[in-house]
C-alpha cells in the first residue's frame, strides 16, 4: 500500500472477481448463516428469493479475500520498484452496506474499489484513517452489493503535523 | 413452536446467547481463507501491529454474530433477511478462544409500504467478551413476515 500522504480521493482500484458456486455457498451458510435459502436448493425455491443464493455475509468475506489479494499484489510492485511500502492498519468498522441483489450460484462477482476520504488521525498521529466506497457487480453489470469502508494507512510524515 | 414474525418483535424486546466459544484453530482457518493478515494469522507478527497480539478478522466476527443471531431467533422467524446494514463498528480486538455473548434489542419496527405482508426490525446487536468488554455493534433491519394479514379477517 502507498502511504496515506500519496493517496488521492477518486482513486479507483478493481480488485478481481470470484464464482460463488453451490457447494461454497452451503458450506459457508452452514457454518455461519443457516437459513434455508442460503443453505438447501429445494427449500430456496420455495422463499422470496426463488433459488439458492449466497450468504451477504460471504460476499463480504470474498471481498475481503480480493482486497487482502491486491493489497499484497501493489505491495510486491511498490517493491520490486524500491518504493517503501506503507503498513496497512485493522479498520474500525463500514456504513452504509447494501445488499442490493442477491447472489447466486454460479454468479461472478467483480468487485472494486474508490477512494472517498481521507482524516488524518489526532490520536494516533502515525496513522491515517482512509474511507472507500467499493462495490461489486455480477455477470450481467447489475450492482449487487455496495458499502463503505474505513481502514488505518500508515503516514509518511509521523506526527510530524499538530498530532494530538 | 410457532415462528416469530413481526409483530413479536416489540420495540426493547432484548435477544441474546452465548457464551460462543472462538476456538482458534476456527478463528485462524476463517483469515487464512478470507482475511489473510498477520495480525489475524500469526502471533509473532500479529504483536508488531495495532492489535497488540492475534485477533480475529472483522468479517469473521461478523460471521459469528450472523450465526448466534440464527441460533438465538432469526432460526425462528418469518425473516426473509436483510436488505444491508446501517453501520458495523469494531471496538476491540477479539482474542482466540475469547467466549461471546451476543445481545440484540429491537430498536423500531416499521410496516413495508410496497409489501403490506411484510415489516421491517431494525435490531442494535452488541457483542460482549468474557470480560464484559463490548467489543463489536451492529444495526440492521431485518425484513419479517407478518402473522396474518391475508387471513385477518377470518
Amino acid at each position: 500500500m502507498k502511504f496515506f500522504e500519496d493517496i488521492a480521493i477518486g482513486e479507483r482500484a478493481e480488485l478481481g472477481s470470484h464464482t460463488f458456486t453451490a457447494d461454497d455457498i452451503k458450506r459457508f451458510a452452514n457454518a455461519f448463516d443457516p437459513q434455508a435459502f442460503h443453505t438447501d436448493e429445494a427449500l430456496a425455491e420455495k422463499t422470496h428469493f426463488g433459488k439458492l443464493c449466497a450468504s451477504g455475509w460471504h460476499t463480504m468475506a470474498v471481498w475481503m479475500k480480493l482486497n487482502v489479494r491486491e493489497r499484497q499484489r501493489t505491495a510486491r510492485n511498490l517493491e520490486m520498484s524500491g518504493i517503501p511500502v506503507a503498513k496497512i492498519g485493522p479498520s474500525p468498522g463500514f456504513d452504509e452496506l447494501k445488499w442490493l441483489k442477491p447472489v447466486y450460484a454460479g454468479d461472478t462477482i467483480s468487485y472494486s474499489c474508490e477512494v472517498v476520504g481521507k482524516h488524518e488521525s489526532r490520536s494516533r498521529p502515525q496513522w491515517g484513517l482512509l474511507s472507500f466506497r467499493s462495490s461489486g457487480r455480477n455477470q450481467h453489470g447489475e450492482k449487487v452489493v455496495s458499502f463503505i469502508g474505513h481502514v488505518f494507512i500508515e503516514r509518511r510524515d509521523q506526527g510530524a503535523g499538530e498530532g494530538a | 413452536m410457532s415462528k416469530l414474525h413481526f409483530e413479536d418483535f416489540t420495540p426493547g424486546r432484548v435477544f441474546e446467547r452465548g457464551p460462543r466459544r472462538v476456538p482458534r484453530d476456527e478463528m485462524i482457518a476463517f483469515a487464512a481463507e478470507f482475511d489473510p493478515q498477520p495480525m489475524h494469522l500469526d502471533e509473532a507478527a500479529a504483536k508488531e501491529t495495532m492489535m497488540g497480539g492475534l485477533s480475529a478478522s472483522g468479517w469473521y466476527a461478523c460471521c459469528i454474530l450472523m450465526r448466534m443471531s440464527v441460533d438465538a431467533f432469526v432460526g425462528n422467524s418469518t425473516s426473509m433477511g436483510a436488505p444491508g446494514v446501517d453501520e458495523v463498528k469494531w471496538l476491540a480486538p477479539i482474542r482466540p478462544d475469547d467466549e461471546l455473548r451476543l445481545r440484540a434489542t429491537v430498536a423500531e419496527t416499521r410496516v413495508s409500504r410496497s409489501r403490506p405482508d411484510t415489516g421491517f426490525v431494525r435490531f442494535d446487536f452488541e457483542i460482549f467478551n468474557a470480560g464484559g468488554i463490548r467489543v463489536m455493534t451492529l444495526t440492521t433491519s431485518l425484513m419479517m413476515e407478518r402473522r396474518n394479514t391475508a387471513a385477518a379477517v377470518s
